[in-house]
């Protein structure tokens, strides 16, 4: 599960987790931007990492830690925003 | 998850939503600054550099199981949120031995898919379950 984050000045940010593309091949393909596959049911959540803050400590989280448990992933426009 | 930081979760608790909800926000409030994770699940918006509302239901094997997007201006409906959640584990615990037609909910009739049910669907199931 979480495990606590040390504090810095940083703004510290997460990202996917998996192996990157293979540059060369990436490089002819796709110049500019990464294709990016659309999110489907019956398939594997892609996996991450993100820091976060829970219950008055910052914490690191990775949704792979979750494994064997329900989990709801929800996105929001941002913090502070009205709805 | 936002694009926002750990730094300003912890404000927004700690200043609005525990004055909602007493003790604060009980889950992970995770940061996604540059909005990398919501890239890949296809929510973030590049021009707006926020993420859209997205939910995603994932099952213990990590499996995608449901997802709903809206824009930044409709809120969510929870309960729909929890119904789908409780259908979809009734699913797995029966190992697909039932299913939950259109307007289930905990307690109403499940469909038990098979051979003899083929065709036969308008007899266990009505249209107004749909709805009520």
């Amino acid at each position: 599960m979480p495990e606590e984050a040390a504090i810095g000045c940083a703004r510290p940010t997460g990202g996917p987790v998996g192996e990157e593309p293979d540059s060369k091949t990436a490089d002819k393909q796709q110049p500019e931007k990464k294709e990016l596959s659309m999110i489907k049911v019956s398939q594997k959540a892609p996996d991450f990492t993100a820091p976060g803050f829970h219950k008055g400590e910052f914490i690191n989280t990775k949704l792979s830690d979750y494994l064997g448990k329900w989990v709801l992933l929800c996105f929001y426009p941002g913090d502070f925003t009205f709805v | 998850m936002s694009i926002d930081s750990m730094f300003t979760h912890k404000m927004w608790d700690e200043d609005e939503l525990s004055k909602m909800v007493d003790g604060g926000v009980p889950f992970p409030m995770l940061s996604d600054a540059g909005g990398k994770v919501g890239t890949v699940y296809g929510v973030y918006d590049e021009d707006a550099g926020v993420e859209a509302r997205g939910r995603f239901i994932i099952d213990p094997d990590g499996v995608v199981q449901g997802y709903e997007v809206l824009t930044p201006p409709v809120g969510r409906n929870v309960n729909e949120t929890f119904r789908q959640l409780q259908a979809f584990q009734l699913v797995r615990e029966t190992k697909g031995g039932e299913a939950t037609p259109s307007g289930w909910r905990p307690g109403k009739a499940t469909l038990k898919p098979g051979i003899d049910l083929v065709g036969k669907v308008w007899k266990e199931w009505k249209t107004e379950q749909a709805f009520d």
